[in-house]
């Protein structure tokens, strides 16, 4: 929100003036800032050589939200030790401060390169994160082009960072790297390296900051760029806990850059895929789909709730509408249902399960089809309607149940998506978030069900990256802003 | 899908058969009962059956008045006849109660051409061997959306206030609609177990357009898994105690707030049941049935909505057994309407939606009757009325169980239809006063209908001096109809919106059931004896008088009449203790002029212009009202060149005349009077009859045969008399030509609430309408696209106004009610350039400039002080204009549509009229005041 250089030029200026009339500040914490701010005035002062009109923003935001692009590099120990590393840099960070404006000083020369393609490369390290109601999505890019002088330079928080995110898979009891995701060999912003895809689940988001203020991740003057309503919920949060200034990203606008991108970028196995004959179970098939012009195109973007969008252009999309039965709904019924305490659990039984044994399918009350309105017999009618009578609550199990709940969830989505997109005039749906997640299940239904009510009109397309596009997106706005 | 879902463990544990059914309470007139249906649903069977009714009914017969007349000899002679009526029972209960009831109508079954039962429902076909064991009757099965349909389509035509909106915490939650002339196109959302989705766009075509598998049935099952709850009844009652927040994850648990660039609140549910997936506790029962009515509801609503906008829809209503009189579900419902339509559909319920599949089947199986070439009228004396079994209104039968809910219709004689003189149909409200919105007078009514019940008891005794058994049914009568009142007491929603009327024909609906069809028979004959003896006596004193003077003498004498009134209480102390009490004395307590409401200056200056080609009478009561009072009156006109039609009630209410009483009147009065007998003669006197047996008017009901009669005379003023037809209905009606409404006020609350007292005289003569006064506003393009169809919306609401929206270029047809447009310089009078538009030389307009053409059919004072070219300006009234340019400023300020931003916008050719302008400059306001149809009398 506070970002768009140059529009808020203002307030930032205003900011700053109104910090430095404040006498004193706040104790201990006030007098790191100001030392603190002297350093980075001095970033400022070499920043503003780079980039001119920017300059005041990159002045006061230590207690204000708006963040400069060139500000804090964030401690990668910081992340590390939240999520259950040990903590042996605290004491590197008293010294990142300097140390990280010497390294900016010394970037000087490429920057300069940079200039004449009006882009800033941040320091690093480089993170998009998307926190959203259930998971929290981050993205890391693993420089992979570093230079012995820049290794030299790289402060030990930064390095310990890089080398526990990509050493490791599993952080702590919930964090888990998608190895399978990662983008080898990336060039963003004219680095090298590799993206990883991350995620824990946002309930934990406050062991993760407490972590990051033991660690004084604050010092390593990054900007934090994050998406998703966590972003506002916490940032209060962030600041006082970890010391951290959020750079508060719109979910939907990070979400259809990341979408974009990611397609952009991965060629092979492609990004965007569909299933060929999906009313078919035994040709259905995963076939790669371009997605260069896919305008107009409905984007799905299934997390705890659902989102619809039309999108029109790279620039231009609406909010059409959306649906509060998401995956949360999912998660959330499963576990009250069947005890089961994960996603992936749920999953599980679902796959067991058979939903027909919960639903009252119209065969149940017709006896076969419906005919004069063009019902097939193996339609659900009624989801969980048998589950009115005793005698069949009591036959039923608990994979059933998850079953039905997942088939419900999904198809409700899919008669939504295919009333969205009849009103609006658009034939191609991109399902995305991490209710697809690892969920073939969901996938082969919304692809059945969009095939076959809209008589073959409407595509469902999906990609690989599910649940990540809006910290993707987090990412390039921190490396670009638009 | 339509099918409810079966209730396999409930109809067998209370098959109580010990139950004993009091028979002159349901299923009645078995004995000559035919064409039964049978709708069995989840846990409620719904019966239908046809039957005829003897029923007693009143006739006059006129004496041979060749023979000399004696003093002594009564006009006619009344006698009572059998009469046979036909009536639609439908009866609903629990289905635990089937066998007992199929017994009963076994047992009480005469009838035995009946080889047939139509049935339909989930439940039908597992009923099947025990109907057909116990009835003897083939099953015959028809599919349950047809019979959906033609039920809907049966009740939305035949009862009035059928529809309402729901609204929880508006002071009266239920908002009943008028029923559009139009019934078609409409959406009808079953939410059975699944949730069907059905356009209808006629009759017979209709088609099942969608639906969603998350519906009653989910909510039902998943509900009783997540808190052991069985019953569908109970879920919903706890769901109304729960706290949805604890379980759903809101947007503001994701953002902390609110998440404002997209406009959602903080208090959305952005995922339901999001809680219960991360927080390791315990949920209340209470709080997850919530959080799953709402998921279900929201969700219902919001493919609703997406197919109501996809069909260009906008009228929706909701059935099934989801909604079924359940408060809490009609609430969800209605919000997620508003919600995801942001208010542009409305969720419609409709009063008997448990009734309309067995309806259908009814009607599937009484083709060859042609139900639907007759109009129907719901019997209040035999309807339980909405709610009646509702537990959260009558907590003492929360079970439900032994409640029989029913509905019984009349078939009326002939076909009603509108009033083709309307303006507008589908805005026509014939109620002034709606007594389910105004507490303080449905609490003096309901009192005054008490109070004057002994009365109306006595009355009906006395009418049948041979019938010893009368004093029995009278007391039977009063029972019912004390119940009534009560009911309508906790429930004034029961019938539609209470009214006056809806009170009266209550009170008729009771008598005609225990065989009263016309207490005031004798009365009225007496006095109608007595008051044409005076007839020559009063035309010639009247011919004496100057014609300004007898104009004066005609309305004060039709006034005078109309004082003699058994239905309001006051007069009928005076008449009762005073017999001899007369038409002078009754001139004498008139109120002078000024009157309460008084435009007599300006009928008077209107006869002095031409006369009026055809006048339709809405009379009153019988005696010295009609003969004295409206024959006087009648000749006047008849004298003046204009065709009268003189519309009395077709059966008796109160001491009103009715039609045939009316034709022995007129015989007799013809017999004595030149005037009356050669316009009789040469048909320039017309007697028709209402349609109606009430003594208040429903303009939108009305006899066929009238609307034709009207039509054909080309009707050009409409006098409506007395307070049932001129105030307590169709005060406020808008008609497309000239009308007067007269009466005294009889009653000294409504006196008190006018402003007048007992006694006050309205007379109110309204202008109008035929020609048309086009307004033209002067917009920009921007403005004509997005505000005007609000401000169209909010003028349509007003009623008079029928505003076209027209863009660059287009071709507007005139009405032809506009006939003097083409002299009609629309630049004089609006203020706008020519240049905006040329009349083109086959009568269209071509439009230059986007600007909106407001038709509105007059207040014609609007431009009284313009160059109107019509003759009649000099009757236009101040107030109108005011009224009008009220609502129209109301308007644009409230929408903040027209800013001073938009009023630069219009071109210079365009000068709007200072106030206009200097009121677009104005800041917005929120709300409005009230239109003209919302003022006064309340």
């Amino acid at each position: 929100m506070n970002r768009r250089p140059g529009g808020e030029t203002k307030t930032r200026r205003g900011t700053t003036a109104r910090m430095n009339r404040r006498p004193g500040g706040e104790n201990e914490d006030a007098a790191r800032h100001h030392g603190e701010m002297n350093q980075r005035r001095g970033g400022n002062e070499d920043a503003a050589r780079h980039h001119g009109e920017n300059e005041p923003e990159t002045g006061g935001g230590n207690e204000d939200a708006a963040q400069p692009p060139l500000k804090r590099s964030r401690s990668r120990s910081d992340v590390s030790n939240h999520l259950g590393l040990d903590g042996s840099n605290m004491e590197t960070t008293t010294a990142g401060g300097s140390a990280a404006d010497e390294r900016r000083t010394s970037n000087y020369s490429s920057r300069q390169r940079m200039d004449s393609l009006r882009k800033i490369r941040p320091p690093f390290p480089w993170f998009g994160m998307d926190i959203g109601g259930t998971l929290v999505k981050l993205v890391y890019f693993e420089p992979k082009d570093i230079t012995a002088e820049e290794e030299q330079e790289e402060v030990e928080n930064l390095k310990s960072i890089r080398r526990y995110l990509t050493s490791n898979t599993a952080y702590g009891k919930t964090g888990i790297r998608d190895v399978h995701l990662e983008l080898k060999d990336l060039t963003m912003c004219g680095r090298t390296g590799n993206l990883h895809f991350i995620r824990f689940p946002t309930q934990d988001l406050p062991a993760f900051l407490q972590m990051a203020r033991n660690k004084h991740f604050s010092s390593l003057h990054t900007t934090l760029c994050a998406t998703g309503g966590g972003a506002y919920k916490f940032e209060l949060d962030f600041r006082q806990m970890a010391d951290l200034q959020l750079l508060k990203l719109d979910e939907l606008d990070c979400l259809i850059r990341g979408v974009f991108y990611i397609d952009s970028v991965v060629s092979s196995p492609s990004e965007c895929y569909y299933y060929e004959n999906p009313t078919d179970p035994e040709h259905c098939v995963q076939k790669p789909f371009p997605l260069e012009n896919p305008y107009p195109v409905l984007l799905v973007n299934i997390g705890s709730g659902v989102s619809m969008l039309a999108v029109y252009s790279k620039n231009n999309y609406k909010r059409v509408t959306g649906t509060s039965l998401g995956g949360g709904t999912f998660l959330g019924l499963c576990c009250l249902l069947t005890g089961c305490s994960s996603f992936e659990e749920a999953l599980e039984m679902a796959s067991q399960g058979e939903s027909t044994r919960v639903d009252k399918l119209v065969r149940d009350i017709y006896g076969g089809d419906y005919e004069r309105f063009g019902l097939p017999g193996w339609a659900v009618a009624s989801s969980f309607g048998n589950m009115v009578c005793k005698e069949k609550r009591e036959s039923i199990s608990k994979e059933d149940l998850a079953r039905a709940t997942l088939v419900s969830i999904t198809n409700n989505i899919g008669s939504i998506t295919r009333m969205v997109a009849l009103n609006e005039n658009i034939e191609r749906v991109v399902f995305v978030g991490n209710f697809l997640r690892v969920n073939t299940l969901s996938m082969k239904l919304l692809a059945y069900a969009m095939d076959y009510w809209s008589k073959g009109q409407l595509k469902a397309l999906f990609l690989r990256h599910e649940g990540y596009f809006g910290s993707v997106g987090a990412l390039l706005e921190l490396l670009d802003p638009s | 899908m339509a099918a409810e879902s079966e209730r396999v463990d409930r109809s067998s544990h209370s098959m109580d058969k010990s139950i004993t059914l009091p028979p002159d309470e349901i299923f009645r007139n078995l004995e000559n009962a035919k064409r039964f249906a049978i709708d069995i649903g989840g846990s409620l069977t719904k019966l239908a059956y046809y039957s005829t009714v003897q029923h007693k009914v009143a006739k006059v017969r006129s004496f041979d008045h060749t023979a000399k007349d004696t003093e002594d000899d009564p006009l006619y002679e009344i006698s009572m006849q059998e009469e046979i009526l036909a009536r639609l029972h439908f009866i609903k209960f629990e289905n635990a109660y089937i066998e007992t009831c199929l017994d009963f109508i076994k047992d009480h079954l005469v009838n035995t051409d009946t080889k047939v039962i139509k049935a339909t429902g989930g439940g039908a076909h597992k009923f099947k061997d025990l109907i057909e064991k116990k009835l003897k009757l083939r099953v015959d099965k028809e599919d349950e959306m047809t019979c959906l349909i033609k039920g809907c389509n049966f009740v939305l035509r035949n009862i009035p206030h059928e529809a309402f909106v729901y609204a929880k915490h508006a002071d009266s939650e239920f908002r009943f609609q008028n029923t559009h002339p139009d019934i078609f196109p409409y959406l009808l959302i079953n939410i059975g177990s699944g949730v069907s989705i059905i356009k209808v766009e006629s009759e017979d075509t209709f088609e099942r357009v969608g639906g969603s598998s998350i519906g009653g049935g989910t909510f039902w099952g998943l509900g009783a898994l997540l808190t052991k709850t069985k019953r569908f009844d109970e879920l919903l009652q706890l769901a109304s105690k729960g706290q949805h927040t604890s379980v759903d994850m809101l947007v503001k648990d994701i953002y902390g707030g609110s998440y404002g660039s997209l406009g959602l609140t903080g208090d959305l549910i952005a995922s339901s049941f999001g809680k219960s997936a991360t927080a390791d506790k315990e949920f209340s029962k209470e709080d997850m049935a919530k959080s799953l009515l709402h998921m279900i509801s929201n969700d219902i609503g919001q493919l609703a909505c997406l197919y109501a906008r996809l069909h260009n829809l906008t009228r929706v209503y909701f059935g099934g057994f989801f909604i079924r009189g359940h408060p809490v579900t009609m609430h969800t419902i209605t919000y997620s309407i508003n919600f995801f339509t942001k208010g542009e559909v409305q969720a419609l319920f409709l009063r008997h939606e448990g009734y309309l599949g067995t309806i259908g089947a009814f009607l599937k199986g009484a083709e060859e009757d042609n139900p639907n070439q007759y109009s129907w009228g719901e019997n209040y004396a035999g309807s339980s009325g909405l709610m009646s079994t509702s537990p959260d209104l009558n907590p003492m039968q929360r079970a439900r169980s032994g409640t029989f809910d029913m509905l019984e219709m009349d078939r009326l004689e002939r076909q009603l239809v509108n009033l083709p003189l309307l303006q507008d149909p589908s805005s026509y409200i014939p109620d002034t006063v709606d007594l389910s919105e105004d507490a303080l007078a449905r609490e003096y009514w309901l009192y005054c209908f008490e109070e004057a019940l002994d009365g109306v008891v006595k009355r009906a005794v006395a009418s049948q001096p041979d019938l010893p058994e009368a004093a029995e049914r009278a007391e039977k009568f009063r029972h019912k109809y004390l119940h009534k009142l009560q009911t309508l007491r906790h429930q004034p929603f029961a019938y539609g919106s209470l009214t006056v009327r809806s009170l009266l024909d209550t009170r008729e609906h009771c008598l005609n059931e225990f065989n009263f069809p016309d207490p005031y028979s004798k009365i009225k004959q007496r006095e109608n004896d007595m008051a044409l003896k005076y007839f020559q006596k009063a035309v010639k004193s009247l011919e004496e008088l100057s014609w300004e003077q007898r104009q004066f003498a005609l309305v004060r004498g039709l006034l005078a009449g109309n004082v003699f009134d058994w239905g309001a209480k006051a007069v009928s102390d005076v008449l009762e203790s005073d017999p001899e009490f007369g038409f002078e004395q009754a001139k004498r307590q008139l109120e002078e002029r000024p009157w309460l409401v008084d435009a007599y200056d300006q009928w008077l200056e209107r006869l002095k212009g031409p006369p009026h080609k055809c006048a339709l009478f809405f009379v009153d009561n019988s005696g010295i009202d009609i003969i004295l009072g409206v024959f006087p009156f009648v000749r006047e006109l008849l004298c003046r060149g204009t065709e009268v039609v003189l519309a009395s009630n077709s059966s008796p209410a109160l001491n009103d005349v009715t039609n045939n009483e009316l034709q022995i009147l007129t015989e007799r009065i013809a017999a004595m009077d030149s005037v009356i007998q050669s316009a009789v003669k040469e048909d320039r006197l017309k007697l028709v009859q209402s349609g109606s047996s009430s003594p208040c008017l429903d303009l939108s009901r009305l006899d066929k045969v009238l609307a034709g009669v009207v039509r054909e005379r080309h009707t050009d003023l409409v006098i409506i008399e007395g307070m049932g037809r001129a105030i307590h209905t169709n005060y406020y009606a808008m008609l497309s030509c000239e009308s007067l409404k007269m009466a005294v006020i009889k009653n000294s609350w409504l006196a008190d609430r006018l402003g007048g007292k007992l006694f006050s005289v309205v007379f109110k003569y309204e202008w109008d309408v035929c020609s048309s006064v086009l307004l033209v506003l002067f917009v920009s393009q921007s403005v004509a696209g997005t505000c005007f169809s609000l401000l169209c919306g909010y003028l349509e609401e007003v009623a008079p106004l029928e505003p076209y929206v027209t863009g660059t270029g287009t071709r507007v047809h005139l009405s032809p009610a506009t006939p003097s447009l083409p002299d009609f310089p629309l630049s004089s009078h609006c203020h706008i350039t020519q240049k905006a538009h040329t009349l083109q030389p086959d009568g269209t307009l071509l439009i230059r400039k986007s600007f909106m053409l407001l038709h509105y059919p007059s207040n014609p004072a609007n431009v009284a002080p313009l160059a109107w070219p019509l003759p009649q300006r000099q009757m236009l009234t101040p107030a109108a204009s005011y009224l009008y340019h009220t609502a129209l400023y109301n308007t644009l300020f409230s929408r903040g549509c027209l800013s001073s931003e938009n009023a630069e916008n219009s071109t210079p050719e365009c000068s709007i009229t200072t106030p206009i302008l200097s009121l677009l400059k104005g800041p917005p306001v929120n709300g409005y005041m009230k239109g003209p149809k919302e003022k006064g009398l309340r």
